[in-house]
């Protein structure tokens, strides 16, 4: 199915499978016995739809909330303040047993696949172990489920009594696909699949993601720092700085003509291979701030070359601009 | 939907990997047979337990029986000494080398029963300490401070007047005395495990608090303990010997390498056998542990650093 | 006459399954003011080459080349005291990750002025002096307080900057960088890789940038080398290899580009695997993996072609190539 074909399908048509309603995370941060701590607004105020077998991909560098945003969704967390809804279901504040039939819903790849495998287990454990807590299959059963996910992301089936040492980062990557895949989950967040792979492994594993998404309708939150990826994969793009969305909208429009000067500065600081990609360069000055201080108003304006006294004061709200939503206050005039 | 791009098959024919890299229990004796060292505790120790085990019939006589008629007999080799009784017998007339052997067992014993208990609670409490957090680690914490606050061996001593000497109660006491040591192992064994990638996937599959703790994490903990373990050996047996020496552990007439020494210090000049054997046969056992632990050492810490 | 001159640079490691070759058979010249591009993948040897040259391979490493000279001077045998007096004043060489590249013991301002003081011999104010001037020129703000601080309370842009000032701080005839924005945020990595450039070109000093973002190599380098399995598998100036790569692999590494299959669903992939210690192929290292392999490719060692700046090894290039390697010895 080509690019084209695949952008036609009426998305709003479908409800959406995830929802997601102003939400944000604050964390307490101790300052000493005598201080009152401080609170981290680590996320702030993210919302969004997704669809079956559809792609969002959340953009952003160090302290910008994605992470945090992959823990809510994924309910390791609960979210200080908005909603949460899972294929119509509230999941804000769920825990218990509630908690553990919705889990299969929604699994997790991560980035680091030296870290994210247990080392004392073996492959076919660590991919039936979510089949053993959630179902009551029996042992063969598991071991053939196990069996034909591993067949299905490409591993040879010896590889089922191997401990995860003995494989690349691609293969574990593989692994750790298969294992969010068990449960048959309805939304997979991907935090950062590819970016610790080589470039030749990259290429096998997001074929393998995309090749998946289409057999199983999952819908992905893609989480990335990596534009060229970014823009290969998606279908959606949530760009975030300090914990607060800066531009959402379809991936073509905010690669083609981004209207958010810090968008506008991350597609020109990414190196291209190709020089006529090469964006306007637009040079950010300074560092990023630190969650723990926010600038008043506008979280992007100590950096930003196009701010204004009003920057400073007034936090800009997202807007519809230009078949997208915006947070500035001059998204019209940039760009 | 085929994966045309498996990631072992390739356009040439090539041969496949011969065999799969070694699994961790070989790879691990690979490592640990590098170490010359550990190799001969190992077999020191695999000897002391075949003499434990098989006592019966390796010690000639009982430990018990008294030879009336060859009291404080030198060593074989020794003038006066008879191959009756190779290395002597103490003031009693039991035979040193049946005493020995036995010893081997008791020794065994009182390290394995220490080192099971300290380990087993140790581990419970440490897990529940460093994947909880908050009151009840630091109540358990502050209690582990307490205990290591105190000199081990006055804390035994004192437990063992609390509980009557013998030598269960010594052990129970050793027990306790070590407990810290392993608590602060795994609690900061799980504190560095708990917050990685494959504990979260495991809580995204649903597993429950217990699972989490002994499934999960627990099986990564272990090589830190298993060393520690095998050094806490070497140290109960020295504090058991300590606390027979001192009269609070094994009663005479046990074979109890701790409490022959002490009741043997008076013929230290006269009857050098009587001391000295037992004396070695501590110092032996408790090398043999240390030089088989910092190879085990060697052999585990590195793999988990990788 | 060349900066840096390496020819048939070979280092293998003894392990338990035997002696496993990481590098290669490299041969590569760096001239005075060049900007020179490493790029491979994991396992292609990159950074073990420049670690070898610079000395800081592990002791069981064992370095055989048939030429390694630096300036004229030859690097072999050197011993241990010649060694230092180049490596950190003429070759320097900053690292991945700079958070674990600085010690957190001491702050900033130490560790930038160990290296002024052990090659430069200064010492009280105009060590201070110089310190602060360094820190300026890598951009950081507040230089004077910032030397007092110590690793963990910068971030990694900065730590990043330090290590670059400590690197220059000799003003080094070569620098080396090793993956040095690969930790670090996109905007970051601009900011790093523009000093660098600039820094590069206001001093004349050659650089060579080892990555495995094609990108950033794209964008700074004028040459490009293509390392797999240890080999280099061709060197081209940088506009031409990206335009018009002659060696299978870097057609294949450029196909693999997400940003080069825009409109297309499937990224092009290169089956197989890198080779590791266990199943290095007789004949050319890339031939179970390339398209175009022939019956002589799974037989006998290209050798590296080489003419001007360009260098090849590969018995049936594609796009054109005027280089064809010949059967290696």
């Amino acid at each position: 199915m080509s690019a084209a074909l695949r952008d036609q399908t009426p998305a709003a048509a479908e409800a959406p499978v995830l929802q997601a309603r102003d939400l944000t995370r604050h964390y307490a941060v101790k300052r000493g016995l005598f201080k009152e701590p401080a609170s981290v607004k680590a996320l702030d105020g993210v919302s969004f739809d997704l669809q079956a077998g559809r792609t969002l991909a959340v953009v952003g560098e160090s302290g910008c909330g994605k992470s945090t945003l992959a823990r809510l969704v994924t309910m390791i967390e609960t979210p200080t303040a908005g909603q949460l809804v899972l294929s119509g279901q509230d999941v804000t504040n769920i825990s218990g047993g509630a908690l553990k039939a919705v889990r299969k819903n929604v699994q997790i790849v991560f980035q680091d696949p030296y870290a994210s495998l247990n080392p004392r287990k073996r492959v076919g454990a660590i991919l039936e172990e979510a089949l053993k807590i959630n179902t009551d299959m029996s042992a063969a059963e598991r071991r053939a489920a196990a069996e034909a996910m591993m067949a299905k992301v490409g591993l040879r089936p010896e590889f089922y009594n191997r401990y995860p040492h003995m494989f690349s980062g691609g293969q574990r990557q593989r692994i750790a696909i298969a294992r969010a895949l068990m449960l048959r989950p309805k939304v997979v967040v991907a935090d950062e699949p590819v970016s610790a792979l080589d470039l030749s492994v990259q290429a096998q594993v997001l074929n393998l993601l995309m090749d998946l998404q289409q057999e199983f309708k999952l819908a992905y939150l893609f989480v990335s720092h990596n534009l060229s990826v970014v823009r290969h994969i998606a279908d959606e793009v949530l760009v975030m700085y300090l914990g607060r969305p800066a531009e959402h909208g379809p991936k073509e429009a905010i690669f083609s003509h981004p209207r958010h000067p810090y968008t506008k500065a991350l597609l020109s600081a990414t190196p291209q291979v190709n020089p006529a990609l090469r964006a306007e360069r637009i040079p950010l000055k300074g560092e990023l701030p630190s969650p723990l201080n926010p600038p008043s108003g506008c979280a992007f304006h100590k950096r930003c070359p196009y701010a204004t006294e009003r920057c400073s004061q007034e936090r800009p709200a997202l807007r519809p601009v230009d078949g997208r939503q915006v947070a500035c206050h001059y998204a019209e005039s940039i760009g | 939907m085929a994966v045309t791009d498996n990631l072992d098959t390739a356009p040439a024919a090539q041969p496949l990997p011969p065999t799969a890299p070694p699994g961790p229990f070989r790879a691990f004796w690979l490592a640990f047979a590098e170490n010359r060292g550990a190799l001969i505790g190992l077999g020191i120790i695999v000897f002391v337990c075949v003499l434990a085990i098989f006592a019966d019939i390796l010690a000639p006589y009982s430990p018990i029986e008294q030879y009336r008629d060859n009291i404080l007999q030198p060593p074989v080799w020794q003038e006066g000494g008879t191959w009756a009784f190779p290395l002597g017998t103490d003031d009693i007339g039991r035979d040193m080398l049946s005493r020995l052997i036995y010893g081997a067992r008791l020794s065994l014993i009182i390290g394995f029963s220490v080192v099971t208990l300290s380990l087993v609670v140790g581990v419970a409490l440490g897990l529940v300490a460093g994947y909880f957090r908050g009151v009840l680690d630091t109540a358990i914490m502050r209690l582990m401070d307490i205990m290591l606050a105190l000199p081990s061996l006055l804390l035994a001593i004192v437990i063992v007047a609390i509980l009557g000497p013998s030598l269960g109660n010594a052990m129970v006491a050793v027990s306790i005395v070590t407990l810290p040591h392993y608590v602060r192992l795994t609690r900061a064994s799980v504190l560095s495990e708990g917050s990685k990638d494959y504990v979260v996937a495991s809580k995204v599959a649903g597993a429950g608090s217990l699972r989490l703790m002994v499934v999960t994490i627990l099986p990564n903990c272990l090589a830190p303990l298993i060393v520690s373990g095998t050094l806490g050996f070497s140290t109960a047996i020295l504090d058991a010997a300590a606390l027979g020496f001192l009269g609070l552990g094994a009663q005479p007439p046990t074979p109890e390498w701790g409490t022959m020494l002490a009741s043997a210090l008076q013929f230290v000049q006269r009857a050098w056998w009587v001391v000295t054997f037992p004396g070695l046969a501590i110092l032996v056992t408790v090398l043999a542990f240390n030089l088989m632990g910092d190879g085990l050492r060697d052999a585990l810490d590195p793999k988990l650093k990788r | 006459m060349p900066l840096l001159e390496i020819r048939g640079l070979t280092v293998e490691f003894p392990t338990h399954a035997g002696l496993f070759r990481a590098v290669d058979g490299v041969d590569l010249t760096v001239e005075p003011g060049d900007v020179l591009g490493i790029v491979g993948e994991s396992g292609s040897g990159k950074s073990v080459s420049m670690l070898a040259i610079m000395g800081l391979l592990p002791k069981n490493a064992r370095i055989t080349a048939e030429r390694l000279a630096f300036d004229g001077h030859d690097l072999r045998g050197l011993s241990a005291r010649q060694r230092r007096k180049l490596v950190g004043k003429d070759m320097a060489i900053i690292f991945q990750e700079p958070m674990t590249s600085l010690n957190p013991c001491f702050t900033v301002g130490y560790q930038l002025k160990e290296s002024l003081r052990v090659h430069e011999g200064l010492s009280g104010a105009a060590l201070q002096r110089r310190a602060v001037e360094l820190l300026e020129k890598v951009g950081i703000p507040a230089p004077e307080s910032r030397l007092r601080a110590f690793p963990h309370q910068l971030s990694g842009g900065m730590n990043q900057r330090v290590m670059i000032a400590i690197g220059i701080a000799c003003n080094p005839r070569l620098l080396i960088a090793d993956e040095p924005t690969t930790a670090l945020d996109v905007t970051i990595q601009k900011q790093i890789l523009d000093l660098l450039v600039d820094l590069q070109r206001e001093r004349g000093m050659a650089l060579v940038m080892i990555t495995h973002d094609m990108g950033v190599v794209a964008e700074t380098a004028q040459r490009v080398c293509v390392m797999y399995a240890g080999q280099i598998m061709e060197q081209q100036p940088s506009e031409a290899l990206f335009t018009r790569p002659h060696h299978p692999y870097t057609a294949a590494l450029l196909d693999a580009l997400p940003e080069r299959a825009l409109g297309r669903d499937r990224l092009p992939t290169i089956p197989g695997v890198v080779p590791g210690l266990h199943d290095r192929p007789a004949g050319c290292l890339f031939n179970p993996r390339c398209q175009n392999a022939q019956a002589h490719c799974r037989a006998v060692l290209p050798a590296l072609a080489k003419q001007g700046p360009q260098a090849l090894r590969c018995f049936y290039p594609v796009n054109d190539s005027n280089l064809v390697s010949g059967d290696a010895r």
